[in-house]
């Protein structure tokens, strides 16, 4: 722990300390607003106090995570409609679960997290008067002068003291970094919107990437239709034809008939490479023969960049995991290649025991934006609905890196080797 | 001249017995799947094997793993792999031995009889194939990256053959060219790629074929 951390979260602690004050006055003008709703005036009351207690939660969450990386999930909004009267809107505001889960913490955490949070400013504080103070007042207070469980009567003892102060400031700094966590994890927990809420949102987010993976998957069979019918089909069709016109016409000119065979055969060989090509856009054979890594491998070959492969991956993934991935590979090659105007990518492939993990890094001039353009958007549609993340940083100027994240189990594993939690990958 | 084949579908697997068998062939074994061809491979004692990549059980790259396995218990074991579909990454584990007497076809081309029954007589005598497909690809990475854009359009067409496996013989013949002529145009393609040219055939093609994968 670096020293910079530690005073850093010593600020914090302070700040916060002072914050839970104001967190205990708005919680107390709530209780007393309730208390008022029989007289009427709570009503008037109640809404803006619960607004205003809602926005101190809200900064709360915000510390909690961006201090200490707890992330606190968000209750569902306040129902404030102004179009409502006062009456109503205090009574939906009484019947909110997130309500009630602020006006408990605004009553719980300002005692025991104020106490808690004091510990590092309470530490450095005596330590501050063990080192700055005690060293000029010793002389004038004579005996009964203590610093802890120190008598400052002389130099030596005032040296002691000093000493013995030095060591409270720096277990005061210590323990700061602690002391925020744990308080924001106690807050994290108290704050956390209703399980019911959680679930709700859930839900809602799986209804959505089903619809979109549901349309995603009737754009692909619309798409393989019309390959298909184009293609394809139309090629029998014309080589049936010619087949027709070769067998009038083999008595009475069997040179016309021998060079109508020949374009059957040419035609029959274009039916086969446009069904090749469809075969290839629905699941490519490496990508079944051998799974991801050769099958991104494959793609690496047959890219005009310097692509390196590093695959860490000891088994086989789930079969639709495979399938996303690898489309999303190739569309951040095609990236790449197009856009960024790269010369090397390095591709690495690992799972950590939950999760594939792609990386790709290449070497062009940056500024990709996921909100412009399509490849990119629907990488993130397709991960969607696996739960899966596409994350990029791709500075203007480059190198960008694009990192996805599919939660899936490895299968098969092959060997037990580079097992353990860590990303078996840098 | 024996062969081994292995081929999954039926019809095909017919098809090509009599194919070869007509073209004077003697088929000692014919099987659709991956095990039996291990097996037969190493105890039929074949001068070539004509193999389709996906086998029976899985119907995945059984024929692929079981061609390799024979080739490095016997190095130089002559393998025609036949696939739907053509691969770069299968093309190089084929090739990666750099000893010669592989080939690696598009199924499609078993229609041009001619064509197929050469390719499967160059990899017997130790030659290499590719097919077009995989040297059209490799030719189009090959332009991107700026390694032969000092060709002619003619050199072009006679690297592509080369890199195909053909003979002197069989790129004259193709391009209508005199033997003559396409001496002189492969000593150019040498030059400007700054090849090592050889006399040797198979040598020349896996020459080129390095060059190309660069």
């Amino acid at each position: 722990m670096n020293r910079r951390a530690g005073w850093q979260a010593v600020g914090r602690c302070w700040v916060w300390f002072w914050f839970t004050l104001a967190e205990s006055a708005v919680g107390t003008v709530v209780v007393v607003a309730v208390l008022l709703l029989p007289t009427g005036l709570g009503f008037r009351l109640m809404p803006r106090a619960a607004m205003a207690l809602r926005r101190l939660s809200d900064r709360a969450r915000g510390w909690c995570h961006d201090w200490s990386g707890v992330a606190v999930s968000q209750p569902a909004p306040l129902p404030t409609d102004p179009a409502l009267s006062a009456r109503s809107r205090g009574r939906a505001i009484l019947a909110d679960e997130g309500f009630w889960r602020d006006l408990r913490w605004a009553t719980l955490t300002p005692l025991l997290g104020g106490l808690l949070l004091s510990v590092p400013g309470c530490l450095i504080g005596y330590g501050a008067f063990g080192v700055l103070v005690q060293p000029l007042i010793w002389q004038a207070l004579g005996d009964g002068n203590w610093y802890a469980f120190i008598p400052v009567v002389d130099t030596v003892t005032a040296i002691a003291a000093v000493l013995l102060g030095l060591g409270f400031i720096a277990s005061g700094v210590w323990c700061a970094p602690a002391v925020l966590g744990l308080h924001a994890r106690w807050n994290g927990r108290l704050l956390a919107a209703p399980r019911s809420v959680e679930l709700a949102r859930r839900v809602e987010q799986l209804a959505d990437s089903r619809a979109e993976a549901l349309d995603a998957q009737a754009a692909e069979l619309r798409r393989i239709e019309r390959d298909l019918h184009d293609g394809a089909q139309a090629r029998l069709v014309a080589l049936g034809m010619t087949v027709d016109n070769a067998t009038r016409v083999l008595e009475s000119d069997p040179d016309t008939a021998r060079r109508l065979l020949r374009q059957v055969r040419e035609t029959s060989m274009c039916a086969l490479a446009d069904l090749r090509d469809l075969v290839h856009g629905i699941h490519p054979p490496v990508l079944a023969d051998r799974g991801l890594g050769d099958a991104v491998r494959s793609v690496a070959l047959d890219s005009p960049l310097d692509i390196t492969v590093d695959v860490r991956l000891p088994g086989r993934l789930p079969l639709p995991v495979e399938s996303a991935a690898y489309f999303a590979v190739n569309e951040l090659l095609t990236n790449a290649t197009k856009h960024a105007g790269a010369r090397t990518v390095a591709v690495t492939l690992a799972h950590n025991g939950h999760a594939l993990r792609v990386t790709a890094r290449d070497d062009g001039r940056g500024g990709a934006d996921p909100t412009r353009g399509t490849g990119l958007r629907g990488v993130e549609r397709r991960l969607a609905a696996f739960d899966g993340t596409l994350a990029l940083h791709s500075p203007l100027g480059g190198p960008t890196t694009a990192t996805l994240e599919i939660p899936c189990a490895l299968s098969s594993p092959k060997t037990s080797s580079s097992s353990g939690t860590d990303w078996s990958a840098p | 001249m024996r062969v081994v084949l292995a081929e999954d579908l039926f019809l095909l697997r017919d098809g090509l017995v009599r194919t070869l068998t007509e073209h004077g062939f003697d088929v000692v074994a014919a099987v659709d799947n991956g095990e039996a061809l291990l097996h037969a491979l190493l105890h039929q004692q074949p001068d070539v094997a004509v193999v389709d990549i996906r086998l029976r059980p899985k119907f995945t790259d059984e024929g692929l793993q079981a061609a390799l396995e024979a080739r490095r218990r016997r190095p130089r074991l002559p393998v025609l792999v036949l696939s739907q579909y053509v691969e770069q990454l299968y093309a190089n584990e084929l090739l990666a031995g750099g000893e010669g007497a592989v080939g690696y076809l598009l199924k499609d081309r078993i229609t041009d009889t001619e064509q197929f029954v050469d390719a499967v007589r160059r990899v017997a005598s130790g030659g290499t194939v590719m097919d077009p497909l995989v040297i059209a690809k490799l030719l189009t990475r090959s332009d991107a990256r700026g390694l032969i854009s000092d060709l002619t359009p003619r050199e072009r067409d006679v690297l592509e053959l080369m890199a195909e496996g053909r003979s002197n013989a069989g790129i004259a013949n193709s391009l209508h060219f005199s033997e003559s002529a396409v001496t002189k145009h492969t000593a150019r393609i040498f030059a400007k790629l700054r090849i090592t040219p050889s006399d040797d055939d198979n040598r020349r093609v896996l020459a080129v074929l390095a060059y190309l994968k660069r």
